[in-house]
């Protein structure tokens, strides 16, 4: 689903991504850990392009992130395409980053209305039954500012999810949540990777990596120093930069 | 005791006032609805409304300009605000009315590299008072508009955007749906008064001989004498217009406010239009 070969990101002089390598299969969950400043969020938001790589390759289920091969030249695609690409990407925020003027029925019908050009009966009738399935069905009309930060996580999933994205993006997705927060916005997570969704998720919760994840990724100073299945890489990691940051975060 | 000593003032001043017969109120009656002034009233409304809407207009365009990558947009917008907010506004409206039809005899619109002429007037006859009005305080307007607009953009959290291209939208489709209506709420209240501020600047077109409210008056008291009077109506509708423009901020703040965690207060309009409403039942 997510093939990344030696993808090298530099914001100016500073190079970020220095050659990651990552293969995700669908119905996959990957997690990836990793100190702050390791280039883990600045690799998730590669995969959307919501960030330009400066090197290498990374492709979405067969096709390049950004641009289009044409014979053995690549062209960046147009602002349109790149939209459209995203569309098939679900993301999720850090701080949720719902739209504050709509309600959270709108957050969630407003890209299946304006960008798949959605009937709006249907947008309503699905997005009803998202806010349903992460457990906010009576919040539909409340506003961002007047939920909870675990709630506004949900409702963000559900936005996401009303995309029917192939692919879904978690970046610390509960690192702004108080702790007695986390545990709702895990569970809806928990519940999608049983689904048999694909996911790739930036996070802290070590917990959830070894139940729910597929593969581990651990990522140091642009590099991904060590992966394997989430029991192999805690409970016996190889490198000493991933025991050292295991031993500060278990 | 403060509130005594000015009371005391202020009552003062009215008594003074009435004695001198400082103003006429039959004058004042006379030609309050008289023909000319509410001509007048009527084009500084209609000048003022027209001028404001199209320099919103402006302001939009102008300030995503200015917030766009490509630098030849950005040096465009750049300049247009230097331009239009450094240089009075007097000195723009004499510019359209006196300037352009000096220099440039006919306003002629052709199809480009052809010499198919689909338009030709005399300048003097396109260059109305109201026209060199509506194009000064617009294009001033737009100026000032367009740094309003954009402090309310950059207001806007950059997460929104994020969000939105995460989900497929493009990015006028972010403008115009997530970041604008959300800029709203920062660039209304300063929108409001500079609708209000427009009112009174439209003043200004007296000077080119457009005929609003203050040249109304102007015109009326050159003949009858009576400036007071006369200034004295034209201070009333120029309030009465203000305060119909207040009101419509209130709600139209309230409108934009939606999604806030702290909901407004009833201000200052709202204890105002609710003391009459009491005064008007009793």
């Amino acid at each position: 689903m997510v093939l990344a070969e030696s993808v090298q990101k530099w914001f100016g002089r500073n190079e970020v991504l220095r050659g990651i390598d990552l293969r995700v299969e669908p119905g996959e969950v990957s997690v990836i850990i990793g100190p702050s400043g390791s280039g883990k969020s600045t690799f998730l938001r590669c995969i959307n392009h919501l960030e330009k790589i400066s090197g290498g390759r990374l492709s979405v289920d067969g096709e390049l992130v950004g641009y289009r091969q044409q014979g053995d030249r690549i062209y960046e695609l147009k602002d349109k395409e790149v939209a459209r690409k995203r569309s098939e990407i679900g993301m999720v925020f850090q701080r949720f980053n719902l739209f504050g003027h709509m309600t959270a029925l709108e957050n969630i019908i407003e890209a299946p209305r304006h960008v798949l050009g959605r009937d709006r009966a249907t947008a309503i009738e699905r997005g009803r039954a998202l806010l349903e399935r992460v457990g906010l069905g009576d919040r539909a009309d409340a506003y961002p500012a007047h939920l909870s930060g675990g709630q506004q996580q949900r409702v963000a999933i559900a936005r996401a999810l009303a995309m029917d994205p192939k692919l879904m993006l978690f970046d610390e997705p509960t690192s702004a949540l108080d702790p007695e927060l986390v545990g709702d916005v895990l569970e809806v997570m928990k519940t999608l990777a049983g689904d048999g969704m694909t996911m790739v998720v930036v996070t802290h919760e070590m917990g959830f990596a070894r139940e729910v994840g597929d593969q581990l990724v651990f990522i140091d100073e642009g590099v991904v120093v060590e992966r394997g299945t989430p029991r192999d890489v805690i409970a016996s990691p190889q490198h000493a930069r991933t025991q050292a940051f295991l031993s500060k975060v278990l | 005791m403060s509130a005594v000593v000015v009371l005391a003032i202020v009552a003062w001043f009215v008594r003074a006032a009435l004695a001198s017969h400082f103003v006429d109120g039959r004058v004042v009656r006379q030609y309050l609805f008289s023909p000319l002034i509410l001509k007048g009233a009527r084009n500084t409304v209609l000048v003022a409304i027209l001028s404001q809407v199209v320099g919103v207009i402006l302001g939009v365009i102008f300030a995503v300009m200015r917030l766009t990558k490509n630098p030849v947009l950005k040096a465009v917008s750049g300049f247009y605000i230097w331009f239009f907010r450094g240089t009075p506004v007097l000195l723009q409206l004499f510019f359209w009315f006196n300037g352009v039809p000096s220099v440039f005899k006919h306003l002629t619109i052709a199809l480009p590299f052809t010499h198919v002429v689909l338009y030709s007037t005399p300048m003097t006859t396109f260059m109305t008072p109201f026209m060199a009005a509506f194009l000064g305080l617009a294009l001033n307007e737009g100026a000032y508009m367009a740094e309003i607009v954009r402090a309310g953009i950059m207001s806007v959290d950059e997460g929104q955007v994020e969000a939105a291209s995460a989900l497929g939208m493009t990015s006028g489709a972010t403008t115009r749906r997530i970041v604008l209506p959300q800029a709203m709420r920062v660039i209304i209240p300063p929108t409001g008064n500079e609708f209000i501020s427009m009112l009174k600047t439209s003043s200004l077109a007296s000077t080119i001989t457009y005929v609003e409210l203050l040249r109304a008056a102007g015109d009326i008291y050159s003949t009858n004498l009576q400036p007071v009077p006369l200034l004295v109506d034209a201070a009333i509708w120029y309030l009465a217009m203000t305060t119909v423009a207040s009101i419509g901020q209130h709600y139209l703040e309230r409108h934009y406010a939606r999604g806030q965690a702290r909901e407004m207060t009833p201000g200052f309009l709202r204890r105002l239009t609710g003391n009459l409403a009491l005064r008007g039942k009793r």
